[in-house]
């Protein structure tokens, strides 16, 4: 069902009206996938001057190459932390602030402001906190005696760069799992209370199971956030470095696109990309209708 | 209303004061770190409270710049602050009135192909713009767009969330509505203008809030789609400003920078909490 009863009857006004948004997504969302398709097919010099059809062999060429297997074994170890992590924090964090009345408020206008904080902003924050020279992080740890320098030990430069982004993404998850809770109705919490369940059995027992419809939904979007938004985040801390530990899918369309020229193995990367979003996309509709039936 | 036990209740706020302690801790020291002398960030360690350069930094940072590789010297916050804000209100005015007329086109028409639009334009919207990055970069670099404001806005001015989400709202539009406009004769586009429009007013301010706060902390585009230091974003200053060895950056300065590339977005957000936490869990679900 989508449309009304009662309508316009003019029928060249509505092409009209929708001719910019798809005029748009023509331009800037069609035609460029289209073009990716394209050009994972060819193999064109960085010049763009000879174009040479060479099948899949852009895509054997990057799904053969041993840093690309460790750039997707990296995105997702990286997208998996992240998700842990924030989600964790976040349930812990709506929970303890669900119950204390009106004070929350406080508590929760300060989680929520890293939100309006830009990846890069986060990025820049964290680099100066932990940078060898200059760092406060970077010095206190040296005080307890453990030697940070990220831009040489790959262990710690994949942890600053899961640390800087779950600290950009705790606000989110934790809009939707206050959300969840607030919409759980008092009474059942307050009956459970009655009956001796300490708060957290409450918890576990109530609230988390309920809130597992957002849980879904909070995985599969800290999924999407840490491969396309932490592109920043990456780009200011470690440049995907040292020995690739940092090297992301999408920082390797970046790097090999506009660095490497290499515009044939980085479409093809897009495209790998792009099944990888519709998969994704096409799950969370899936999911969306089957939570509207029930 | 339940009140727990007094142990809960510390143990309660105990935690949630660490977590508020560690969401303050990096803009606390960068605030700081702004006020300070560039000698005296290099101390170790760098002092915890502010010091008293606030007006000079920020008076550099505004209009002197720092040093940096891509030659930031000479370009103030100010340029920038200009830049981030062009692309800002571009991205939210236009995704605005775009979604506006199509959702208002696809909700209240009835025509071939209105379906397959809908569903397609949705769809094909949520490929996010890393992923065409390459592709879309050649299109607007042959349009002769590149370092400019239209080549930074256009690229990122349509949304499938507000798409969706005036969609959903004009559905739950009364048919009575329509009925008594078009029995008092009004043409469709004064039934959107007089009518429509102002009815939406809460999707639309909640749309102004999510919306400028993407086009305000947008990076990866204007990184690849401005050379030109005239056109300079926030986040594109502050990284240049960094891609120097980080004990020659000009730390006091960047510092101020960062602070003045969040206040705005943190003000919007925190003022318009209410309104922005509801659209914000109802347009994405």
């Amino acid at each position: 069902m989508m449309g009304k009863r009662v309508i316009f009857k003019e029928k060249g006004l509505p092409y009209l009206l929708i001719a910019p948004e798809v005029i748009l997504v023509m331009a800037f969302f069609i035609f460029p996938a289209a073009q990716a398709l394209l050009q994972s097919v060819f193999r064109e010099d960085a010049f763009g001057i000879t174009r040479v059809f060479v099948g899949l062999e852009n895509f054997q060429r990057v799904l053969s190459e041993p840093l690309y297997v460790r750039a997707i074994w990296t995105t997702l170890g990286f997208a998996l932390c992240v998700a842990a992590s924030t989600m964790a924090i976040a349930l812990f964090l709506s929970a303890l602030s669900t119950g204390i009345g009106k004070r929350a408020i406080v508590y929760r206008t300060v989680i929520i402001a890293p939100y309006a904080v830009a990846p890069l902003v986060a990025g820049v924050m964290w680099f100066f906190l932990f940078s060898p020279s200059v760092g406060l992080i970077s010095y206190g740890l040296r005080m307890v005696g453990i030697r940070w320098n990220h831009t040489i030990i790959p262990g710690q430069a994949f942890f600053l760069v899961v640390l800087a982004a779950s600290w950009q993404r705790i606000a989110y998850n934790f809009l939707f799992y206050l959300g969840g809770m607030q919409s759980i109705p008092d009474s059942l919490i307050e009956s459970a209370a009655i009956d001796g369940a300490s708060p957290a059995v409450r918890f576990w027992k109530i609230t988390f199971p309920l809130l597992s419809p957002t849980t879904f939904f909070l995985v599969i979007m800290n999924f999407i956030y840490t491969f396309f938004e932490t592109f920043p985040v990456i780009h200011q801390l470690t440049q995907g470095g040292p020995s690739n530990a940092t090297a992301t899918m999408v920082y390797r369309i970046y790097r090999d696109g506009f660095r490497g020229l290499d515009f044939g193995g980085s479409a093809a990367q897009s495209v790998i990309l792009m099944a990888f979003v519709v998969t994704v996309v096409a799950l969370q509709f899936r999911f969306a209708e089957r939570k509207v039936v029930y | 209303m339940i009140t727990d036990p007094l142990r809960t209740r510390v143990f309660r706020h105990t935690f949630l004061l660490i977590g508020c302690l560690v969401v303050i801790f990096p803009i606390y020291i960068t605030f700081v770190a702004s006020t300070l002398r560039l000698e005296e960030i290099f101390q170790r360690p760098m002092p915890f409270l502010p010091g008293g350069e606030l007006f000079n930094n920020y008076f550099s940072a505004f209009f002197v710049g720092g040093r940096g590789l891509g030659g930031a010297q000479g370009i103030g916050a100010m340029v920038m602050v200009q830049n981030s804000a062009i692309m800002a209100v571009g991205i939210t005015v236009s995704k605005i009135i775009i979604s506006l007329l199509s959702s208002f086109g696809i909700v209240f028409f009835r025509f071939p192909g209105r379906g397959v639009a809908f569903w397609l334009v949705l769809f094909t919207l949520m490929l996010p713009v890393e992923v065409r990055i390459v592709p879309t970069y050649q299109m607007v670099s042959d349009m002769g767009l590149l370092n400019s404001y239209p080549g930074l806005i256009m690229p990122l001015a349509v949304s499938a969330t507000a798409t969706f989400l005036f969609r959903q709202y004009f559905m739950t539009i009364p048919d009575e509505l329509i009925e008594a406009a078009k029995m008092d004769g009004a043409t469709p586009m004064r039934f959107f203008r007089s009518i429509l429009v102002p009815m939406s007013r809460t999707p639309i301010a909640t749309l102004v809030v999510i919306q400028f706060v993407y086009g305000w902390n947008q990076y990866l585009w204007p990184l690849i789609a401005t050379t030109e230091r005239r056109f300079w974003t926030l986040m594109i200053g502050l990284s240049r400003m960094l891609a120097t060895a980080d004990h020659q950056a000009d730390w006091h300065i960047v510092m101020a920078i960062t602070i003045i590339a969040m206040i705005p977005t943190i003000i919007i957000v925190l003022s318009m909490q209410k309104l922005f936490v509801k659209g914000l869990t109802e347009s994405e679900k």
